[in-house]
């Protein structure tokens, strides 16, 4: 068995062929920024981030969700091989962006809670299982190549 | 980490709208956690929640009544965050029993409570989507936090 089995890889892209990734990227990097307020410090250059309206209505964090969530959404593709797929990645986050691996986690959790809130009934706990073991993963690739 | 006014009202208005639903949310949000984070399992070890046990008695007894006994669990969970939405100004005085009974006996890893608290979060946006607005999700997940904090504060 590679990563997940092939129930839960079955579970992770049946949901994700409904996902809007565009959308759901500024949902989740907008809630990521409202929930934890200290995770604004990578994004000082984005304008008004002043209350949770400003947060969810700016086109900069919108723009930059769907690029972090299309990202997701390739190494999805390579589900078996997460650390070759994001160690490019992990060296950018590591060497030029400094970004604390702990906001890979922060974020991965965020994107459960919205895909929660999109699917209800559907993101039952199987369903929601598969996705903790695919954010858990996708965080780890990204601290792998930290040093 | 503090509670503003608008963090209470949130919560207090969040739980309101729960209502009768509270106990079912802390069952299902409590098998969530034992699904996504099966270590958790470790502390209901007479639940006998283990994957084999439940297929060598697939339809039986034996399931219904682990089952039973989490979402009893899930009810006396829910409860306590009831009694802590009604008392969110001073929870450590409201939830000084509790505090107790996790320092001293339960002594649950700190962790779990992290755990618990985000399918906590994912059960209530599961079934109250339009109450689950990004402001209301950042009061629940300190809410859960302060919560969390108090039930660890006498662990040492």
């Amino acid at each position: 068995m590679g990563f997940l089995s092939a129930e839960e890889k079955g579970l992770v892209n049946g949901l994700w062929g409904k996902v809007n990734v565009d959308e759901v990227g500024g949902e989740a990097l907008g809630r990521l920024l409202v929930v934890y307020p200290w995770t604004q410090r990578f994004f000082q250059s984005f304008g008004d981030l002043s209350s949770a309206d400003a947060i969810m209505s700016n086109s900069k964090v919108k723009a930059h969700g769907k690029k972090v969530l299309n990202s997701f959404s390739d190494g999805l593709k390579n589900i078996d091989d997460l650390k070759g797929a994001f160690a490019k990645l992990s060296e950018l986050h590591c060497d030029k962006l400094h970004v604390d691996p702990e906001n890979f986690r922060l974020l991965g959790n965020v994107l459960v809670c919205v895909l929660a809130h999109h699917f209800g009934h559907d993101f039952n706990p199987q369903v929601q299982a598969a996705f903790q073991k695919v954010v858990a993963g996708v965080a780890n690739a990204l601290a792998h190549k930290y040093h | 980490m503090v509670l503003s006014a608008a963090d209470k009202s949130n919560v207090k208005a969040c739980w309101g709208k729960i209502g009768s639903h509270a106990g079912e949310y802390g069952a299902e949000a409590l098998e969530r956690t034992f699904c996504s984070f099966p270590t958790t399992k470790t502390y209901f070890p007479h639940f006998d929640l283990s994957h084999g046990s439940a297929q060598v008695k697939a339809h039986g007894q034996k399931v219904a009544d682990a089952l039973t006994q989490a979402v009893a669990h899930g009810q006396k969970v829910a409860d306590a965050l009831t009694q802590a939405v009604a008392h969110m100004d001073d929870l450590p005085t409201a939830m000084s029993a509790l505090s107790d009974l996790h320092a001293y006996k339960l002594r649950v890893d700190p962790v779990n409570f992290k755990f618990l608290s985000h399918c906590l979060l994912v059960t209530l946006a599961c079934h109250h989507p339009a109450e689950f607005t990004p402001a209301v999700h950042a009061s629940l997940d300190k809410f859960f936090s302060a919560v969390s904090t108090v039930l660890t504060s006498k662990y040492r």
